[in-house]
């Protein structure tokens, strides 16, 4: 028997900062996304016909000239749709893929062209003729609201305490309003499916998808034919952000109609101007509040209306406008609370998924009442945030019923504080504003705290698949998706650790229906969560087999089998894992398992709006720094600190650049994202010459990111790390307070300034010519 | 139709293709070099940068006929020899990508930037020269840090080498 030395640990175990697992394919341009997947000879193109106009019915469509064109193959209408014409992800019937009679926003899909070539189906689709009857349309919320636009789902009320009593208690009250914008995902990589078809009623599509499931079944209910006909493959995507949610569903289910028609492999992939105004974004909203509080500043009452444009379908806006009031609180305590959603319908594409699914309006709402409430008190909007802090006796309960059970913002705020040297810099800031007029300069520090789980309970599921073939090397498969945010390298580090094998013994296969069945969308910062505890699941079915064998074979008990570092003991002997493995597969044990994991304690009653809808909550804090030139509204980040909360990190290099790019994302969101409509419904930024996401340049001149390394997750959650995706969106609030506050200095900080988001130069200018108004005013 | 000769990572190309064929287009469907990628459509995202006689140029924003005779360098010809590139292999130590789809470009972009620049870089030049490159997952911060760890060690191996 072979005596071998353990080595100290594995490379790449879970806690290293192992780097991402395709990181060599992308720096050599190999790694392969859909686009770039060889087209079998005979391969056809779609492109989707969109309509030009934003409420309207179609009178009639001429296709003549579009089947004329030069190769094209034929048009797809709805007739054309064997099953049903509709992927509504909410099951509300309110999404067809293609129209018929009346169009309800700019851009929505009415008829694809399938011809010989992507050029060729593009030009043609631009020679159709189509007459409208034109609408009373409607882009705006507010507009929405007072034309009597209906909600496109049923709205979420979440109460506690008495709402009356506590405004006839307050010393103050106070009123206000506030527009936050929305956001284009801008993933790199466009909307993409290519679908192949196969035998009978099959077919395979490869989709740029972060939802391969409901990809699946929404190409099954519209082609007509049970889900086990369709698998939907993705090894990867160029950038996801929930933008392909369920806004990839469209472009699959048009591949796999027309593959099935023609027979033919049949590739979809739009234009970026076509995906910029033809998918969903995030939802803008439109806050309606009332606060009560003391004159320390203390919150007594919150009574708040969220409403959103939903956009012309329901799609996930239910959820998202929940999950809206779930971060209303952010942080803080509401003694007395009333928060109200309002999804409406508007004449815009359907809004979705974006990275927070509503958490960071919710957020940014929150965060504005506590800046009204430190403008009115005349204090620094730090202590008013800390004086309403979760914490203490009898005041740990969210509006939703939830006791806040892990909060740590107290020792995140403290450490951040003291890093960032906020209250020095806040008095240079203020000494430098007395000092110029023309340049101010504001600084906020902030901090989030933001709800981990999918709101609806069933999503809470994951499944994996593991085999150990006889060689002892190592096929690793789950239902999460890869976007960029190293899922896959996290999931493999989890099983590395379980076998305790280098990683490199670790192959993770690209997400497949056909071996994980009925998984939930790669989402709400879920990923790892789930994916990671499913992997370790089926790890550790394996290993109770192998550790049963061995105990039998050499005879020892159980306790004396372990796995250590590419080695397994036993007893006194010690074999190489690939050896043992060929033993165990000699003696017929299965090398095979399907792992499971759900999510523990979770439980959610909408109607109520009671329960525990979250497992646990991640927290962290920023604080960003701006001078802004108050005679341009111009501005710049000048320095940014930020100390965030994963628990015990699978790996903090991989989460150290989920909260840079998010905290930058999330910033881009609130100062330069600006969607905008024109009066004829049309979305005029619909392409990065006129929609500016953040450059290189516009990052913060001093960026200094931490993670909380004491952080440990209290639940018992894949070795005890904590969700990242989303919560540092949020730590990009603080850039937009800091320019609120920089505009508050011409006025004396005395008027709170409502800077509405995104604070684009233009807003930020006009903030301060009405506070200079205001302040002339006042005297 | 155009015809089209140039040499594209060290091998003799030619090919028939509309005279409105972008060189993108050219490189990737004709020459099935799928590395550089299409982000935005319109010139402005950087995913298709590639190197025409030594210059980085975005390869959506000049035809494919305008190409001809020229030596292009994608990011499939830039390791040698199975070694990558020191801009490649910074990228992949620094964790300077997540979702992959414009490190290519930005790996372009970084060699004719250090190029340029004889690999005397600051962190201020480095964001400004990656103005015309979008990044939507990292926020830049280990694309920028990359950059310039490859110009520090390029430069560092020149001033070996002298």
């Amino acid at each position: 028997m072979n005596v071998m030395q353990p080595i100290d640990r594995i490379r790449g175990g879970v806690h290293e900062k192992e780097r991402h697992e395709s990181g060599h394919k992308h720096v050599s341009g190999t790694a392969e996304y859909i686009d770039d997947i060889p087209e079998p000879q005979g391969t056809l193109h779609g492109y989707l016909g969109l309509s030009q106009r934003a409420h309207a019915e179609i009178l009639s469509i001429d296709f003549e000239a579009v089947s004329s064109s030069e190769g094209v193959i034929g048009v797809l209408t709805a007739a054309d749709i064997p099953g049903e014409n509709d992927i509504s992800p909410a099951h509300k019937h309110d999404e067809p893929i293609f129209v018929t009679d009346k169009v309800e926003f700019h851009g929505q899909p009415i008829f694809a062209v399938v011809a010989t070539s992507r050029e060729a189906a593009r030009r043609a689709a631009a020679k159709v003729k189509i007459e409208y009857r034109d609408l009373p349309h409607v882009t705006d919320v507010l507009e929405a609201a007072a034309a009597n636009y209906p909600l496109v789902i049923d709205p979420l009320k979440l109460e506690r305490g008495d709402i009356e009593a506590g405004f006839a208690k307050a010393k103050n009250i106070l009123e206000g309003e506030m527009r936050i914008g929305g956001q284009d995902h801008f993933y790199l990589e466009g909307q993409i499916s290519f679908a192949i078809p196969g035998e009978d009623d099959e077919v395979l599509v490869y989709s740029s998808t972060q939802h391969p499931s409901e990809t699946q079944h929404m190409v099954a209910t519209v082609l007509g034919v049970p889900s086990n006909a369709v698998t939907v493959n993705v090894r990867r995507m160029g950038g996801g952000f929930g933008g392909k949610e369920t806004q990839a569903n469209i472009f699959a289910a048009v591949a796999a109609v027309a593959a099935k028609k023609y027979r033919c492999p049949v590739k979809v992939r739009p234009d970026r101007d076509d995906d910029m105004s033809a998918t969903g974004k995030r939802h803008d909203f439109h806050v309606d509040y009332k606060l009560g509080f003391d004159d320390e500043g203390r919150i007594e009452a919150v009574d708040a209306v969220f409403s959103a444009r939903c956009g012309y379908s329901a799609d996930l806006s239910g959820p998202v406008t929940d999950r809206a009031l779930f971060h209303a609180d952010n942080c803080y305590f509401y003694p007395n609370v009333r928060l109200r959603s309002r999804p409406l319908k508007t004449n815009t594409v359907s809004n979705t998924a974006f990275r927070g699914f509503g958490g960071p309006q919710g957020m940014v709402g929150g965060e504005r009442m506590i800046e009204e409430i430190a403008y009115a008190v005349g204090k620094d909007p730090l202590e008013i945030r800390k004086l309403n802090f979760y914490g203490g006796e009898g005041r740990n309960l969210t509006p939703y019923h939830q006791t806040v059970e892990d909060n740590i913002i107290g020792r995140i705020i403290e450490e951040l504080e003291t890093s960032a040297d906020y209250a020095k810099r806040r008095e240079a800031v203020i000494a430098f504003n007395r000092e110029n007029n023309v340049v101010k300069r504001g600084i906020a520090l902030t901090p989030v705290k933001f709800g981990i789980s999918f709101t609806k309970t069933e999503y809470n599921q994951a499944g994996a698949l593991v085999h150990v073939y006889t060689d002892g090397s190592i096929h690793l498969n789950h239902g999460g998706t890869e976007m960029g945010q190293g899922l896959y390298t996290k999931v493999a580090q989890v099983v590395a650790d379980e076998f305790q094998v280098d990683l490199d013994r670790i192959k993770v296969t690209a997400t497949t229906t056909g071996k994980v069945p009925n998984t939930s969308a790669t989402a709400a910062s879920s990923g790892s969560d789930l994916n990671g505890m499913a992997a370790a699941n089926a790890a550790q079915q394996i290993k109770a087999r192998l550790v049963k064998f061995a105990a039998e074979r050499w005879n020892v008990s159980e306790t004396d089998v372990a796995f250590e570092p590419n080695t397994v003991r036993i007893g006194v002997d010690r074999l190489s894992f690939n050896e043992f493995i060929k033993i165990a597969y000699g003696a017929r044990i299965q090398l095979s398992a399907a792992g499971f994991y759900k999510t523990p304690k979770i439980h959610w009653n909408r109607a109520e709006g009671r329960g525990r809808p979250f497992f646990y909550y991640a927290y962290g804090a920023s604080c960003s720094e701006v001078s802004v030139d108050t005679l341009t509204g111009e501005y710049q980040v000048d320095r940014t600190d930020i100390l965030h909360d994963v628990g015990r990190s699978l790996n903090p290099a991989l989460d150290l650049g989920q909260v840079e790019g998010a905290f930058i994302q999330g910033m881009g969101w609130l100062t330069t994202e600006e969607l905008w409509w024109d009066a004829k419904g049309r979305l005029r930024t619909h392409a990065p010459s006129t929609y500016k996401i953040p450059l290189a340049s516009d990052r913060p001149r001093v960026f200094n990111t931490r993670l909380a390394e004491w952080s440990v997750n209290r639940e018992e959650t894949i070795r005890r790390s904590k969700a990242v995706g989303e919560p540092p969106f949020m730590l990009g609030i603080s850039v937009l307070e800091a320019l609120s506050m920089a505009a508050a200095s011409v006025a004396e900080y005395r008027i709170a300034p409502r800077l509405d988001a995104p604070a684009t130069p233009e807003r930020v200018l006009m903030a301060i010519e009405r506070l200079r108004a205001a302040a002339r005013q006042k005297g | 139709m155009a015809k089209v000769t140039m040499t594209v990572n060290g091998r003799q190309v030619s090919g028939h293709c509309d005279d409105r064929t972008l060189l993108v287009q050219f490189i990737r469907e004709n020459l099935g070099l799928t590395g550089t990628h299409v982000g935005c459509d319109t010139s402005q995202c950087g995913a298709c940068v590639i190197h025409m006689d030594g210059k980085s140029v975005k390869s959506c924003s000049i035809l494919a006929a305008q190409a001809d005779g020229s030596t292009i360098t994608t990011i499939e010809g830039l390791a040698a020899d199975g070694e990558l590139h020191p801009v490649q292999a910074a990228f992949k130590a620094n964790h300077g990508l997540q979702c992959g789809f414009c490190t290519p470009g930005m790996v372009m972009t970084a060699v004719d930037m250090i190029r340029r620049h004889q690999g005397q870089l600051d962190e201020a030049t480095v964001r400004a020269e990656l103005e015309g490159n979008i990044c939507r997952c990292t926020g830049y911060h280990n694309i920028v840090k990359a950059i310039l760890a490859a110009a520090a060690e390029m430069s560092g191996a020149r001033v070996a080498a002298e």
